[in-house]
């Protein structure tokens, strides 16, 4: 039965005679729904924050910042990433473990990547100057980019506990549930990042 | 109400429910402290929101004395009593109410109620509750670093949060901010358990349409609380930058004390917008859960069905959803294009429209019932009365004319207070009232009951009434003393030290409730099964109270939750688990 077909249901005049169904609102498993749900609440958080940052740029004082070079670079590493836990999925579910070895630690060694070239990022822009808080751009683009990057951080746990599931042999039912829940976490925040890339380039 | 008789039922073979893994304490450490059971979740999440909150009552005492008796107590200074005003909203409104509906009845209800287990992630929810409580502990600690709490209001506006005129200003605010981000995380880690469990894990037969409203509040009002506390951390993260790195996000141009400060461009309504994106569905984030609960206790006391089970529930999505589209309604005195006043004013009048059904419903429920006059059912019309009341003083404030005038007076108080204040304690209570039969295996005792009912009910009233009429006298909202002011009678003084002594007093009584609590735990009444006949789940456990696990069998659901009075049964009512061939008529069993 379809949600909305269930929610105009008439209950007082349903009594079950017949043996009651399963109730799951999504076939999906439990812990996808959970990331799911996350999922909904980051972009909320994320989105607010651009609101708020498209609603600054409009005061007078705004001063636009050039980004550096080194964000495309980083952009390319963090689709690498992506595609690496893609990787792992797609063999999780043909059941080859070394494929998803391969895939979990390529993700994981390019997220690492990212993340330093993010700070190289920092870097670069205090050695050009640009650490003066003051002008909102640059006190966004380090909160922006920080908080993409701390999303990042917990990611990686997860990432490090399922590469200890890999050790420890768990069964593969078990592996492809974490793989897939990383997978959509990474495609997750690849998709936000190119969005922030996108906006900061422009503005 | 329908009914299926049992005979035009074929005999049917009870159905399996699938039953899931579960995780099993192994050591005393893991199964009461560092639990993963929702139900010991709920009580460490009650314990400790009720134990803040005491600190929240303790401040407002401070306040009142002040207020009562302005010259009297030269231990409070302003700085003093703004620091409470601050701490005592903040704590009434997100560390008590938001974390006991959510984190306690949320907890305790909702895979009881939904027919599961537990939680679909325990270990979550358990880290959820740690959480929590190193934020309520973070809010604790402010008051002792030097300068003491934030005193910045509830509202915590910049530019003067952060600004070295106002109190607790260096550390305070720091502490304040950084609590407020960890309870959001600590929240988002429960809220994600309470949403998938009531999608996920509801047994078989327990369609969305046959929950008790109860969980249709709880899981509403979560919902809202993980769209809207994103609006508080995005305030919040963007303050903390401007205090501490220097940002002017929201720090317009300033001086201060004759000196230019580094701040400029920043804007202050940002954040005012962002604090009542949040601000206001908090407002429903404490009433739907209490709206669901007092659904269920009038039906349970009435020994009536729940009247239009499905307008009900539309009402309470309608609520949420339009509770996103009003919140500057509480930014009229702050400057805004008149068109905007009149779009917040008009959809904060048409949240009215569903809410107003909700009381319609709630006395046609009653209309004929079988009311019993138990301690749940009085908490639950004391509810109904206080929440119409608030609500219309709520339609004042809601129109610009109006709330120009009253804005940031005792008015705004007395309204707040009402409606988000005593209505969802007295709900608190009701439950409380309800539910302790489940948790503990025995009723509260019923004399101490009635004692508390009446004081809180009729002192409630005592003391926020008055409100009203000062603030229509014009006496100031967050003002330490009024001074020399011209406009404001005398007699004003008399009526808001009659207001701090009956506030003290009915503070005071509650002490019977917990002497109630305690006291029955030990010498109560044995409550048995089902000692108020209700029909959900959560009472249809082999064992009162409830053990890990919940049920021997998962039960399976075969109606709603509302089959009360049920005419050709033995009993007046069916129990949600009871299949349609074991109704017992007058011939016994089928
Ligand atoms: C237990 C009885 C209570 C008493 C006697 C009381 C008293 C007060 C007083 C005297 C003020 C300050 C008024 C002013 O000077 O502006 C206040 C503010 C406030 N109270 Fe209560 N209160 C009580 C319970 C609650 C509850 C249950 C809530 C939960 C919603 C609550 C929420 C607030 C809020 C949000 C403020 C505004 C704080 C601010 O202005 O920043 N209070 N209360
Ligand atoms: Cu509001």
């Amino acid at each position: 039965m379809g949600i909305f077909q269930q929610l105009t249901e008439k209950p007082w005049l349903t009594v079950e005679g017949k043996e009651p169904a399963e109730q799951r609102a999504f076939s999906l498993e439990s812990p996808h729904v959970g990331l799911r749900v996350f999922l909904a609440v980051a972009t909320v958080l994320f989105t607010l924050f651009l609101v708020v940052y498209v609603e600054r740029m409009t005061f007078p004082d705004w001063r636009p910042l050039s980004e550096p070079w080194v964000l495309w670079l980083n952009t390319l590493v963090l689709v690498i990433s992506s595609a690496g836990f893609h990787w792992a999925w797609v063999n999780a579910d043909r059941g080859d473990l070394d494929g998803i070895k391969t895939g979990l630690l390529a993700g994981g060694m390019a997220s690492f990547a990212f993340l330093a070239g993010q700070l190289w990022a920092w870097r670069l822009l205090v050695d050009l100057g640009y650490y003066d808080m003051a002008n909102p751009a640059i006190g966004f683009f380090y909160l922006l980019t920080g908080l993409h990057g701390l999303h990042l951080l917990g990611g990686l746990v997860a990432w490090f506990r399922t590469s200890a599931k890999v050790k420890a042999e768990v069964g593969l039912a078990q592996l492809r549930l974490s793989v897939g829940l990383c997978a959509v976490y990474w495609h997750f925040l690849l998709v936000v990042w190119l969005v922030l890339f996108g906006l900061l380039l422009l503005t | 109400m329908a009914y299926v008789a049992p005979a035009e039922v074929e005999q049917i073979p009870p159905a399996e429910v699938e039953d899931v893994e579960l995780y099993h304490a192994k050591s005393w450490v893991t199964k009461y402290v560092f639990s993963q059971d929702a139900k010991v979740i709920a009580i460490q999440y009650s314990a400790t929101a009720i134990a803040i909150g005491l600190v929240g009552l303790v401040l407002s005492w401070l306040m009142r004395l002040q207020l009562g008796f302005p010259e009297l107590f030269d231990f409070i200074e302003p700085s003093d009593y703004y620091q409470f005003i601050t701490v005592h909203g903040m704590i009434m409104v997100i560390y008590l109410l938001t974390a006991l509906f959510l984190g306690g009845f949320g907890n305790y209800l909702i895979p009881l109620m939904v027919g599961a287990r537990d939680m679909v992630f325990p270990y979550v929810n358990m880290v959820s509750y740690w959480v929590y409580l190193g934020a309520v502990i973070l809010l604790i600690v402010s008051f002792f670093v030097p300068g003491g709490a934030t005193g910045a209001g509830w509202t915590l506006y910049p530019p003067q949060a952060i600004l070295s005129g106002t109190p607790g200003s260096e550390g305070g605010i720091i502490l304040m901010l950084v609590s407020l981000a960890l309870f959001i995380i600590g929240f988002t880690m429960g809220g994600l358990n309470y949403v998938v469990t009531v999608l996920q894990a509801r047994t078989r037969g327990m369609t969305l349409m046959r929950l008790p409203l109860t969980i249709w509040g709880i899981f509403t009002a979560t919902v809202l609380a993980l769209l809207a506390f994103p609006a508080l951390l995005v305030g919040a993260v963007m303050m903390t930058f401007d205090k501490l790195l220097g940002t002017s996000f929201f720090m317009p141009a300033l001086v201060e004390m004759g000196v230019y400060l580094d701040y400029g461009g920043g804007s202050p309504l940002l954040f005012q917008h962002l604090f009542w994106f949040f601000g206001h569905p908090e407002v429903y984030i404490v009433a739907l859960p209490a709206f669901g609960i007092v659904s269920d206790l009038i039906s349970v006391h009435a020994r009536r069905h729940i009247f239009g089970y499905r307008m009900m529930v539309w009402a309470i999505v309608g609520i949420g959803a339009l509770s996103f589209v009003v919140w500057a309604h509480h930014m009229y005195v702050s400057g805004m294009n008149p068109w905007f006043g009149f779009f917040f004013a008009t959809t904060t009048l048409i949240i009215a429209v569903p809410t107003a059904l909700k009381v319609y419903n709630w006395t046609l429920t009653l209309w004929k019932g079988n009311i019993r006059f138990t301690l749940p059912m009085l908490f639950a019309l004391a509810f109904i009365v206080t929440f119409v009341n608030g609500g219309i003083t709520g339609l004042f404030l809601g129109n610009v004319v109006v709330d120009v005038p009253l804005s940031d007076t005792m008015f705004v108080v007395a309204h707040f207070h009402m409606v988000m204040g005593v209505a969802p304690l007295l709900v608190v209570f009701g439950g409380i009232y309800h539910w302790f039969p489940l948790i503990t295996g025995r009723m509260l005792h019923e004399g101490m009951g009635q004692f508390h009912f009446w004081v809180t009910f009729i002192g409630a009233y005592t003391i926020f009434l008055p409100l009203h009429y000062l603030g229509f006298l014009g006496v100031p909202r967050r003002y330490f003393e009024m001074g020399e002011t011209n406009f404001i009678p005398e007699s004003a003084q008399d009526l808001n030290a009659f207001v701090t002594v009956v506030a003290l007093t009915v503070g005071v009584a509650q002490i019977v409730f917990f002497i109630n609590l305690f006291w029955s735990l030990k010498n109560g009444k044995l409550a048995g099964h089902n000692p108020w006949k209700a029909c959900s789940l959560e009472w249809r456990t082999a064992h009162v109270p409830p053990r890990h696990g919940n049920f021997d069998d998962l039960p399976v659901v075969y109606r709603w939750a509302y089959d009360y009075g049920v005419p050709g049964a033995d009993e007046d009512f069916i129990p949600q688990d009871v299949p349609p061939d074991r109704v017992s008529t007058g011939k016994g069993e089928v």
